[in-house]
């Protein structure tokens, strides 16, 4: 304990509070995009199987946005426990961000969330649809206020300091300050991705227990086809996003590189344990002037090395790694969706291609593949920062409160423990629901709970197609 | 009070205040709503388990909007007010940190218990009221710590204790009263019955609370007790007996009229509190503007610049009335009794 102090504590409990929440929305921002997919195509054709995939994956999005909701409110008070020099230096700017996200996002999803998942009997098709479009886009919306700020945070834009605190001069360069549109596209497709992964590897978890309808197979080709057409995409916009990185935050990306000193021909470090002591990579593997092609566009190219911001730059070997296991799921991804296309053969119209228990297998096994990836970039991104909290304005310790190590100790502890706890019941509780469907269609607060095996008596068929002609 | 304000005609002096306003609003507006969500969490234990669901379905579809509310009035606190933000959060540490845990768990709770497996759901049953009641009774105790200026005597803490176990009393006798509008038969009854306990301690609660708060603030004894102030306030403790003495009569004739399925004046229980916190908001309210942290910081030393205040007061004139007008409309869209929910 003794080398743990008050700032130390804060910062892993604001990381494990943020790290907890952010599994959860980067689910149903995307999921709340396919709800409403799985709606749109119900009311389009007609077809029962759509609606049972939406059924099914209304009650994942319930479960997911309630955790998200808890999570975040714990955020917003965390703000103020652990870093109340944060508002003060810029609340001016991200005072205004956080209230519209609160004002324009969370009241609109919240309240709509109840029509969406109670009210389908008590109003029109159409309203039922217009709610779900509504919970979508607030997630989104939500999304973009948030990551707003974030990324104003990595690349301040559009203020002045007056008197120690900072001022907007622009509010347009303030939202859309030099890295928000990489940070934003980057973190929708990883959200869709995420997503995408988590409805193949649950429904390839049902077609393997011999669940093979028309819902299930429809889902096991909505998340495939999605993560196929996403992830080259995504390295695309991770790509760009790197190079803005480097433009605006040399010392990040010098970190995810492991580069120490500046030097022209950099090569592409895949293998080192970085050392701080030393100021150099052991046990280095590296690819000749491979970075220098990647990030400059030419072969002699000049990148900074981590030696010019001594004192000034974030922790390497996090960083580093965090970057090396975000590429390596994303490759993962790649081969897997598109094997998993090549299997499907979507382009042949006659013949039915089915998955090989193989590539089910290996979807199950990438179910939760999106937060591995979406965490370690987020390390990436956010320890990249570091010693910064405000890049070139307001550093974490500065921002720090002075509540006392042992409280904080004591409330990390009960975090820390819920966190763990309610991460497992979720994924347990997430292939609970795929492996008992029938069950978990039961109504709730039928007094008929005791039938295990009733017959899925929810599936709405009186309301079929005319309330939306 | 106002002789401490800037020039009220200039931003920096009137915007204060009508942020002020809507975070009260927003703060009124949390407890009155997430306080009948939390009544019937609390209430849970004593409940069968078919009621239980019952119980929850009545809740449903409005918790989570309603404890967004409590966001935004965080979030003014936090935006509008960053240096009292800093000073009360810190201050009350722990027991933010015990009502998050307490709204994590009733929160999760929620899905968990009807989407885990069977067995598991009396646990899940038994984390909701857990949450539901620790919940409430932290956020007791920070209003009581609000009244003392966050002192951590033993005495006001004593104090806090109380004022969270009134809390917890009185969200049950909202919660009660939101049930009997929204149920039938024997949980109808049974909620007649609960509200009946609950205003008990709701009264002794709020009694002793009236006479603690100018005893452990002699600002607030100040406040209450010099003319012609105690004149403008004496309606407050009087109209409140009368709201407890008109919810104590409506509870007396409920369960014969109920009987017969006669649903005249389901309602009163449920109005008559809400009319109950309005008042006591009022008297707090008036005890403790325009402070922020009691004789030390007051919402103009607290506000931040005039500018980011118009920024977001532009958003707030704009997004707040749809806000309303949605809730609303979710309000209707769910009216009348509740059945099962299924989805």
């Amino acid at each position: 304990m003794e080398n743990l102090d008050a700032l130390v504590l804060a910062r892993i409990q604001f990381a494990a509070n943020m790290t907890f929440h952010i599994l959860f929305p980067t689910i149903s921002i995307s999921l709340g995009w396919v709800l409403l997919f799985f709606k749109l195509r119900f009311v389009k054709t007609g077809q029962q199987h759509w609606m049972d995939a939406y059924q099914f994956w209304v009650k994942i999005f319930a479960l997911t946005f309630a955790l998200g909701v808890v999570s975040g409110i714990t955020m917003s008070f965390q703000f103020g426990t652990n870093w109340p020099g944060y508002m003060e230096k810029v609340g001016n700017i991200a005072g205004p961000l956080l209230a519209y996200e609160v004002m324009t996002a969370f009241f609109l999803e919240a309240t709509m969330l109840g029509v969406m998942l109670f009210g389908r009997e008590r109003v029109s098709e159409r309203m039922h649809t217009i709610a779900t479009l509504l919970v979508a886009g607030g997630t989104t919306l939500s999304a973009f206020w948030i990551l707003a700020l974030n990324s104003w945070m990595h690349t301040p834009a559009g203020f002045e300091m007056v008197g120690g605190k900072a001022h907007v001069t622009s509010w347009l360069e303030v939202i859309f300050n030099p890295s928000f549109p990489y940070r934003f596209t980057h973190m929708m497709l990883a959200s869709g991705l995420t997503t995408a992964f988590l409805i193949a590897g649950v429904s390839s978890y049902r077609w393997l227990r011999s669940e093979r309808g028309a819902e299930v197979v429809s889902g096991i080709k909505t998340g495939v086809y999605l993560a196929a057409v996403l992830i080259p995409l995504q390295i695309i916009a991770g790509d760009l996003h790197g190079l803005n990185t480097m433009e605006h935050q040399p010392a990040k990306l010098a970190a995810m590189e492991g580069i120490w000193e500046t030097q022209k021909g950099v090569p592409a470090v895949l293998f080192a344990l970085p050392d701080e002591k030393t100021r150099s990579n052991r046990y280095e593997i590296a690819i000749p002037k491979l970075a220098s092609l990647y990030l400059t566009h030419s072969l002699d190219g000049e990148v900074k090395g981590l030696n010019d911001f001594k004192g000034k730059h974030p922790p390497v070997a996090p960083v580093f790694w965090g970057f090396r296991i975000m590429v390596g799921v994303g490759m993962l991804m790649l081969l897997i969706s598109w094997a998993s296309v090549f299997q499907l053969k979507p382009w042949q119209k006659n013949k039915t291609s089915e998955l090989t228990v193989w590539h089910a297998r290996v979807l199950v096994g990438m179910t939760f593949a999106g937060w591995v990836a979406l965490i370690a970039g987020w390390y990436v991104t956010e320890i990249g920062r570091q010693p910064w909290l405000v890049s070139g304005i307001l550093t974490a310790a500065d921002a720090a409160s002075k509540v006392t190590a042992p409280r904080i100790a004591l409330s990390l502890s009960v975090y820390l423990t819920l966190y763990v706890a309610l991460i497992f019941a979720y994924i347990s509780v997430v292939f609970y629901l795929a492996r008992h469907k029938k069950h978990a269609d039961k109504p709730f607060g039928d007094a008929s709970d005791k039938l295990e095996d009733q017959p899925n008596v929810v599936n709405y068929t009186e309301k079929q197609g005319p309330a939306h002609a | 009070m106002l002789d401490l304000a800037p020039n009220l005609t200039q931003a920096a002096g009137w915007m204060p205040i009508a942020f002020l306003v809507v975070m009260g609003l927003s703060m009124l507006a949390y407890v009155i709503l997430d306080g009948y969500d939390l009544g019937v969490g609390v209430l849970m234990r004593g409940a069968s388990d078919d009621d239980k669901d019952t119980m929850i379905a009545s809740i449903g579809p409005f918790w989570d909007a309603n404890e967004t509310w409590l966001v935004l009035g965080v979030g003014i606190l936090l935006t509008v007010f960053p240096m009292a933000h800093g000073v009360i959060l810190g201050a009350l540490y722990l027991p933010v940190a015990a009502m998050l845990v307490g709204l994590i768990l009733r929160g999760v709770a929620f899905d968990f218990r009807v989407k885990a497996r069977a067995a598991h759901k009396p646990l899940w049953n038994r984390v909701f009221h857990t949450g539901s009641l620790l919940a409430s009774w932290s956020q007791g105790y920070m209003l009581g710590s609000l009244i003392t200026g966050f002192a951590d005597s033993a005495w006001t803490m004593a104090f806090n204790t109380v004022i969270g176990l009134a809390l917890v009393a009185a969200y049950c006798l909202l919660g009660a009263g939101w049930l009997i509008i929204k149920s039938e038969g024997p949980l109808q009854l049974q909620a007649v019955h609960w509200a009946r306990r609950s205003l008990l301690f709701t009264m002794v609660g709020i009694a002793a609370i009236s006479i603690a708060t100018p005893l452990v603030s002699p600002s607030i004894f100040a406040k209450w007790f010099s003319f012609p102030n105690i004149v403008l306030l004496l309606p407050i403790p009087a109209a409140t007996a009368v709201l407890f003495a008109v919810i104590y009569r409506s509870l007396q004739r409920l369960p014969t009229r109920l009987a017969q399925g006669n649903e005249y004046g389901a309602w009163v229980p449920f109005g008559a509190t809400v009319g109950v916190f309005l008042l006591a908001f009022y008297g707090l309210a008036y005890s403790l503007f325009p402070y922020l942290v009691i004789d030390k910081l007051n919402i103009w030393q607290a506000a931040t610049s005039p500018e980011a205040m118009g920024v977001i007061l532009v958003g707030a004139a704009v997004v707040l009335p749809v806000i309303v007008g949605y809730t609303v409309f979710a309000y209707r869209v769910f009216w009348g009794k509740s059945t099962a929910l299924k989805y």
